[in-house]
């Protein structure tokens, strides 16, 4: 592949998912695109996959979340690992919120199911909010077609 | 990060490789009114009397979203036993960053300009 790097980073970011451009961005250095190409191509043939989310959260493993679950539980965790239906994974929890629920105390890693979450509250700088306006208005557009 | 036109003609290397460019930027359906707010700050009515007002960053078909600089409100009803006089309360937070789950939204609307 013969490419002008900075045209290729123009372009091939807005085909990336979030979680994609976050990795190779964390994997070489910000800048730097010399080492997106080959990766990009293969993620070129996986494009057109609803899943901005999911890759959003890809995106975030490793750091650390509150789930706010629909019956009021809140739990603060390291999110381990997270799925197509967005069940989550966290490790290391601690019940936030006053302990109205002791019955955690011994739990340290949970699975749960994506259905239940009502919020996940997130690192706000660990989110590039530019890049998810981006990915979601490519969502938005293929949700269309 | 460069940013090109975005719903314009796409790169050259695009059309080689085979890839469809969204062309249209109109608005036709619900969530095409979503995306106009992208960036903007909205309004978002849940399930259990809870509203939310924030940034939007990003959504989806099921309107999972996120917001930023959210402040939440929630608002509960205490009946007083002997009067049976009904006492609005709300709770109010702010949260720098928040996911929510499209399966409890409600309404979402540009924020409310009272007075």
């Amino acid at each position: 592949f013969v490419f002008h790097f900075a045209s290729v980073t123009r372009a091939f970011s807005e085909l990336l998912t979030y979680s994609e451009f976050h990795v190779f961005g964390s994997v070489c250095s910000q800048s730097a695109a010399s080492t997106l190409i080959p990766l990009l191509a293969l993620t070129l043939a996986c494009r057109c996959v609803f899943q901005l989310f999911y890759s959003f959260f890809k995106s975030l493993v490793g750091k650390d979340v509150v789930v706010e679950l629909k019956n009021d539980l809140s739990i603060c965790g390291t999110l381990h690992s997270v799925d197509q239906y967005l069940n989550i994974k966290l490790t290391d929890i601690s019940v936030t919120d006053p302990e109205k629920y002791p019955h955690m105390l011994s739990v340290k890693n949970c699975f749960i199911r994506g259905s239940v979450v009502r919020y996940v509250q997130l690192p706000a700088d660990e989110v590039d909010t530019q890049l998810l306006q981006d990915a979601a208005r490519k969502e938005a557009m293929q949700q269309k077609q | 990060m460069e940013r090109s036109g975005r719903e314009e003609s796409g790169p050259a290397y695009l059309h080689v490789a085979g890839c469809q460019q969204p062309t249209t930027n109109t608005v036709e359906e619900p969530l095409d009114l979503i995306r106009l707010s992208l960036d903007e700050r909205i309004y978002v009515k849940m399930r259990n009397d809870r509203e939310l007002r924030g940034r939007l960053h990003a959504y989806d078909q099921h309107l999972n979203m996120i917001l930023g600089d959210v402040e939440e409100t929630v608002t509960t009803v205490e009946i007083d036993e002997e009067t049976y006089e009904e006492l609005y309360k709300s709770t109010k937070r702010n949260i720098p960053m928040l996911f929510v789950r499209g399966d409890g939204v409600v309404l979402v609307a540009p924020p409310l300009r009272v007075g």
